[in-house]
């Protein structure tokens, strides 16, 4: 058996793999928190709650409508990216010119009622949610097993990263977005309609997390707490990458679940809190984050 | 003054700002074609004027007509729509935007805007750094760049706050270069400076603030007359 620094091969790539797994939802879930944080200036503690939402979603259709995995795949965070334009339209936007305090308020209290309501109904265990058949094989790679699905997660979840940065940083769109994140009144007087550009931001935001909870659905329980587990860590991503940087919250977000996997190998005890000790290094040295603009 | 002739047309502009009454009044017009300049002492308004006009200032009242339509009911997204452009006094140059991205985040409202390449050699620095973030360009590029996205978008009033502030002569002689050009193209600018040599070069009439009113209004011709009385009520 290969040793690496006294570790098999296999249990060394087995926890990078899921390391890159869980890294994948940390990337797509930060980038989300990062737009919305970089125009609206909210702190959306509703995002683990829309990436539940978007899990969920899946879930309904496939029990009660037979829909399955790869429409969900687009209807998840259609209806999720659905809902955060209702609740940006709704109660958000009457928000912006009050202390953005009440905003996290505000979201926090909406995480807890979204997954208050789940809970009533669906109960705190999790559902199972059938692997797409297409993927549920797997690739034997001689070392190791490498299952089709987490392929596909990791593939899947690079391909949004990078159009979502694509979008951001060289669209037309895009360019509105950054000006708006500097100065929302003069990108006004230039006739642009700043107010239209903030709902669809957040309807965004709310998609990249639905479709994160979709493509979690085969892998992790369908559960009302999934979101509650993961926001925290997303939110310490966001911290190291940088509040509001697009590019810091993806690279941190894969850094940070490899990193999170190595430590499983090393010393599986530190594993649960690696990321928290990092952002607490991270705030001491670079407060702004990793790739964050001191202001 | 025949009404048919104006473009800008603002009676007993109040506004408010930051809870204090910073306009008790303003009546001005500005006919097509023209270049009209307000001045006066730091504070009276003038600046002030120009945001409410455009509707930055949302607490006023009063009365704001653009080619005859009233301006004061419609949403500040729709204004450049109509066919205004806001040149501010720090010049508002987005620092993560390239030059370009900076250029063409106006969007355009109207045809008979100047052109990309115009605009290029007019402003041949800008050319050469199309590709440099907003935040590497010299005082005086970033006036330029400031102007030159604002021509492109095909408006047809200029609002333009103090342009020559803390630049070079010789920048200062290329911006009144331009304002003459698209003055020749039939631009209208509606402009607030304190330099009355560089004023005097471009401007067609003068109108003289103080307290948030107009007191005084008179031709660039009449300047030179004037200049001992003015100087010695702007406290030159």
């Amino acid at each position: 058996m290969v040793l690496i620094f006294g570790i098999p091969l296999q249990a060394l790539l087995g926890q990078l793999l899921v390391g890159l797994i869980n890294g994948s939802f940390y990337a797509m879930l930060s980038l989300g928190l990062a737009v919305i944080f970089g125009l609206l200036r909210i702190i959306n503690f509703a995002h683990g709650a829309l990436y539940m939402l978007g899990a969920f979603v899946g879930y309904l259709l496939l029990v009660y409508f037979s829909i399955g995995f790869w429409p969900s795949l687009i209807l998840a965070p259609l209806a999720v990216g659905l809902f955060g334009i209702i609740i940006e339209r709704v109660a958000l936007s009457r928000l912006y010119d009050l202390d953005h305090l009440y905003g996290l308020l505000f979201t926090f209290g909406l995480a807890l009622v979204i997954e208050g309501t789940f809970r009533y109904y669906f109960g705190a265990s999790g559902q199972p949610y059938a692997m797409p058949a297409l993927l549920s094989s797997g690739t034997n790679l001689g070392f190791m097993f490498l299952p089709n699905y987490r392929v596909f997660i990791v593939v899947a979840s690079l391909v949004v990263c990078i159009a979502t940065w694509f979008l951001i940083e060289k669209t037309r769109l895009g360019a509105y977005l950054r000006a708006a994140t500097e100065n929302p009144t003069l990108v006004r007087v230039f006739g642009i309609n700043v107010p239209l550009l903030l709902t669809v931001t957040y309807g965004l935001g709310a998609a990249l997390a639905g479709l994160a909870g979709i493509l979690a659905a085969p892998i992790y329980q369908v559960s009302p707490l999934m979101g509650t587990n993961i926001v925290i860590v997303v939110f310490a991503v966001v911290v190291v990458g940088g509040m509001g940087s697009i590019g810091g919250a993806i690279i941190m977000g894969y850094m940070l679940g490899i990193f999170e996997g190595l430590t499983k190998v090393f010393y599986p005890e530190a594993s649960n809190i690696v990321i928290f000790v990092i952002m607490a290094i991270v705030l001491l040295i670079r407060p702004a984050g990793l790739f964050g603009k001191i202001t | 003054m025949s009404e048919g002739r104006n473009l800008l047309s603002v009676r007993g502009l109040n506004a408010w700002y930051g809870g204090g009454h910073a306009l008790h009044g303003v009546d001005l017009d500005v006919h097509k074609g023209e270049t009209v300049t307000l001045i006066g002492r730091n504070g009276v308004g003038k600046t002030t004027t120009l945001r409410a006009i455009m509707g930055i200032i949302a607490k006023r009242t009063g009365e704001v007509r653009f080619d005859g339509q009233d301006l004061m009911t419609v949403p500040l997204h729709r204004i450049a729509h109509r066919g205004i452009g806001f040149v501010p006094e720090e010049r508002g140059i987005f620092a993560t935007l390239t030059v370009e991205e900076n250029l063409f985040l106006p969007p355009l409202i109207a045809k008979g805007g100047i052109s990309i390449d115009e605009i290029y050699e007019l402003f041949p620095n800008l050319k050469e750094r199309r590709a440099s973030a907003g935040i590497q360009l010299s005082g005086g590029e970033q006036q330029m760049l400031a102007i030159a996205r604002i021509l492109r978008s095909g408006v047809k009033l200029l609002l333009l706050d103090e342009p020559t502030e803390g630049l070079a002569p010789v920048i200062v002689q290329r911006i009144g270069e331009i304002l003459r050009t698209v003055k020749a193209r039939g631009m209208t600018v509606l402009l607030v400076e304190q330099n009355f040599q560089f004023a005097a070069k471009v401007a067609d009439r003068f109108y003289l603030m103080d307290q948030g009113l107009v007191v005084e209004s008179f031709p660039t011709s009449e300047l030179l007359a004037r200049q001992a009385k003015l100087n010695e009520f702007l406290g030159v």
